[in-house]
């Protein structure tokens, strides 16, 4: 039972990377490119905005009913960035829908823009400070030590927003990919072709930079993935995909990029998984939070199973359908 | 957070009725080929898009707060009462799939296929709804677990999701969903025929979404009795919070208004029914109903707050009750009446009322539980989070939120005076020639 669970998670955290990354990356790019790009990220987001969304749910869902502990753990220690995530979630979807659905397009529609924007950049990092604020091994319960110690030290360094900013650049990195798929004109094709390039570019550059400072601040992460045969298969494969990847951009093999930037993603994070897990949280005493001593009780897992397995056989279908409806379906 | 939620109910309940209201005026479209219906169900589907994209990420934002907040209870309540948000997140997913398909599946879906996922919407809407009702009346009437030496044992999720007090909490509320979201829906509609007499798309509009409201708030007097005479046996410390009832007695009184004194424990200037209180909550004139007085001091709900709120949660609800009688009276006997301008004034002021009274209702459940928040396990106070200054996370959410909700009050206000451009009106004359 405990597999499944974990299995569904991970495939609740893939898709929320692939495809709600795509949603933040698409704000991102907006960021840096201005207007010509509202259109094509519109067509490409819009019909599956939602549906992105609600993977984070499952994960949460599934997080706070299978292991409440960790739950509790992240809200108290990572109050802040978490808070930022929220408050940036809450602002990009609103603004994305106000946007759309607003008929009268006159001055609003400037701040409309820019709170996307701006909170899809915000978002994104902050989501990979949190991340990284799992691996850096900080989090403390000591409830005799500081404000600061407790709830900022965790999270405010340099390595966690170099995560953080690493991650946004994979989000920006997907929904170049993602647009490029659905772009028609020629000029459109090659505009986010090099945009996905130079994105891959500089991920290399942040995520080298991410390992540096892994070691410069002994983050345990580090060791566990020199340690693991299979996070060094996993990166080493993604890094492999990335001139295959650049070559398809280069001969407009559309398709066929998606389903290699699905597996560098999923490279990557099994990457990670395989160094981390079974740890979840690393703390600062030592008594890591793990996936074995944050679970619920067998009951509570028993019926969560029923649920999920219920929910998979219902949600795939589905999502599939919409899919198929909305886009291989050139009308 | 208490803020968020009172945000968020709003947009759940508008989320998980209107696409009903939609799927009917889709299903009277593909039955009678009239436009207007159509029109509608376009219209409609607009404002469904806007709110549950709104309702969406104000549900995110709860499914963190609650550990954001109450971290403690989090930790030892999210394996035992988790099980229904597990089910709603999937019944939330499927809800916002099938809205996918109806928003962006015009003409590239048959149109049955359509029809049925604006069903689907409202289906798993109000599944959602109703599973996190589930997980919220688990707080009210804790099962599923043994509470030994402070550590909770024998943990059963099941039990736990259908505790006693889910049916009669989940149905009143769906109800008042209904009725708050019809008598808004029709208001609106209302106030456009004031200025317009003869669209018939605001007149189709208003028929349907008050035929919906009025069905439910007269259905919903019974559901609250029900409740009522739960919370009796159950929670008697809220029922007597609510009632004002300071004293237990045999035979007692219904109070009605007034003013609830906690010095002298009296009732000032109160409207008092013999024997009522007794029958409603027992269904017996001479049972006896325990009062404040049996209540410890340190376990007792703030009793003015809870009593108001009560008191305005029930006079609306008969209000609108009596309102939808005269509805069903004029739809039966006296059809022309339906759009008079009177009877559309009436509707149009009842626009805001159910939602002040579903705010009421659930200030009524919350409030009415405290000092608890699972009731007599764990107290509310030593749920809240460790971190100092949270009250500037309180304040910031409050912030957005009052920001998001007149952005959104003023993009309706756009919406809805675009409907004109959109649809041009059709009058009974311009049809007929």
């Amino acid at each position: 039972m405990l597999e499944f669970i974990v299995l569904v998670l991970s495939i609740a955290f893939f898709f929320y990377t692939l495809l709600g990354g795509a949603d933040f990356g698409a704000g991102i790019i907006e960021l840096f490119t201005g207007n010509k790009s509202i259109r094509p990220i519109y067509k490409a987001i819009a019909p599956v905005w939602e549906v992105n969304h609600m993977w984070l749910i499952l994960a949460i869902v599934i997080i706070f009913n299978g292991f409440p502990a960790i739950f509790a753990q992240m809200s108290v220690s990572l109050h802040i960035p978490l808070f930022i995530i929220l408050m940036g979630i809450v602002l990009r979807g609103t603004a994305f829908t106000f946007r759309h659905y607003d008929t009268h397009i006159d001055g609003t529609h400037v701040y409309y823009h820019w709170i996307f924007r701006i909170s899809s950049l915000v978002t994104a990092v902050f989501l990979g400070v949190t991340l990284g604020a799992m691996m850096y091994g900080r989090i403390d319960n000591d409830p005799t030590s500081t404000f600061y110690l407790q709830f900022i030290a965790p999270w405010f360094n340099y390595f966690c927003f170099a995560v953080g900013i690493f991650v946004a650049l994979i989000f920006a990195y997907i929904a170049s990919i993602f647009i490029l798929g659905e772009a028609i004109e020629e000029k459109q094709v090659r505009f986010y072709g090099i945009l996905a390039k130079r994105f891959s570019m500089i991920m290399i550059v942040v995520g080298s930079v991410v390992l540096f400072l892994a070691y410069v601040y002994e983050v345990p992460f580090l060791a566990l993935a020199l340690s693991s045969p299979i996070s060094w298969v996993a990166f080493a494969g993604a890094t492999i995909l990335l001139p295959l990847i650049w070559r398809d951009i280069n001969n407009n093999r559309l398709q066929r990029i998606r389903v290699f930037v699905a597996a560098q993603i999923g490279l990557i994070m099994l990457g990670w998984a395989a160094a981390q897990i079974p740890i979840l949280i690393h703390m600062k005493d030592g008594n890591h939070l793990t996936l074995y001593n944050s679970v619920a009780p067998d009951a509570t897992l028993y019926y969560l199973t029923i649920a999920l397995v219920v929910g998979t056989l219902s949600i795939f279908p589905s999502i599939y359908y919409l899919f198929k409806v909305v886009k291989f379906n050139p009308k | 957070m208490a803020f968020s939620l009172g945000f968020h109910i709003i947009f759940s309940c508008i989320g998980m009725t209107i696409p009903f209201f939609m799927a009917y005026a889709e299903w009277k479209w593909l039955k009678t080929d009239n436009t207007v219906y159509k029109d509608l169900t376009k219209a409609w589907a607009k404002g469904i898009a806007i709110f549950f994209a709104v309702g969406a990420v104000s549900g995110t934002m709860l499914s963190f707060e609650l550990g954001l907040l109450w971290p403690e209870f989090m930790k030892h309540a999210g394996g035992i009462f988790g099980m229904p948000f597990s089910w709603e997140g999937t019944a939330f997913f499927i809800e916002a799939i099938a809205l996918g398909v109806f928003l962006y599946g015009w003409d590239k879906v048959p149109k049955w296929t359509h029809w049925f996922s604006g069903m689907v919407v409202g289906v798993s809407g109000l599944a959602s709804g109703v599973l996190v009702v589930a997980a919220n009346s688990w707080m009210n009437s804790p099962s599923g677990f043994d509470f030994i030496d402070g550590e909770y044992v024998n943990i059963d999720p099941l039990a736990a999701m259908f505790n006693d007090a889910w049916f009669s909490q989940a149905l009143h509320m769906s109800l008042a969903a209904f009725v708050a979201t019809g008598f808004a829906v029709a208001g609106l509609h209302g106030f456009y025929l004031l200025k317009n007499k003869d669209n018939e798309f605001h007149k189709a509009a208003f028929k349907i979404a008050l035929t919906f409201g009025a069905v439910a708030a007269i259905l919903i007097p019974i559901s609250g009795d029900h409740s009522a005479k739960d919370i009796a046996v159950r929670q008697p410390a809220k029922l007597a919070a609510m009632e004002a009832h300071y004293h237990t007695e045999k035979g007692a009184p219904l109070i009605i208004g007034g003013i609830p004194n906690s010095e002298t424990k009296t009732v000032d200037y109160a409207l008092r029914i013999p024997y009522a209180l007794s029958f409603l909550a027992h269904g017996d004139f001479d049972a006896e109903v325990i009062g404040l007085d049996q209540i410890p001091d340190d376990e007792e709900p703030p009793v003015i707050v809870v009593h108001f709120a009560f008191q305005i949660m029930v006079g609306i609800g008969s209000f609108l009750a009596l309102i939808s009688l005269i509805f069903f009276f004029f739809r039966w006997r006296k059809k022309e009446l339906i759009y008079h301008p009177l009877f559309l004034k009436i509707i149009t002021f009842c626009i805001p009322l159910g939602y002040i009274a579903l705010e009421a209702g659930w200030t009524v459940t919350e409030v009415g539980r405290q000092p608890w928040i699972i009731y007599k396990v764990m107290r509310t106070a030593d749920a809240v989070t460790p971190m100092p200054g949270i009250q500037y996370s309180f304040y910031i959410t409050l912030f957005v939120y009052s920001f998001l909700s007149v952005v959104l009050v003023w993009l309706m206000k756009r919406q809805i005076s675009a409907v004109h451009v959109d649809y041009p009106i059709v009058t009974n004359q311009e049809k007929t020639d």
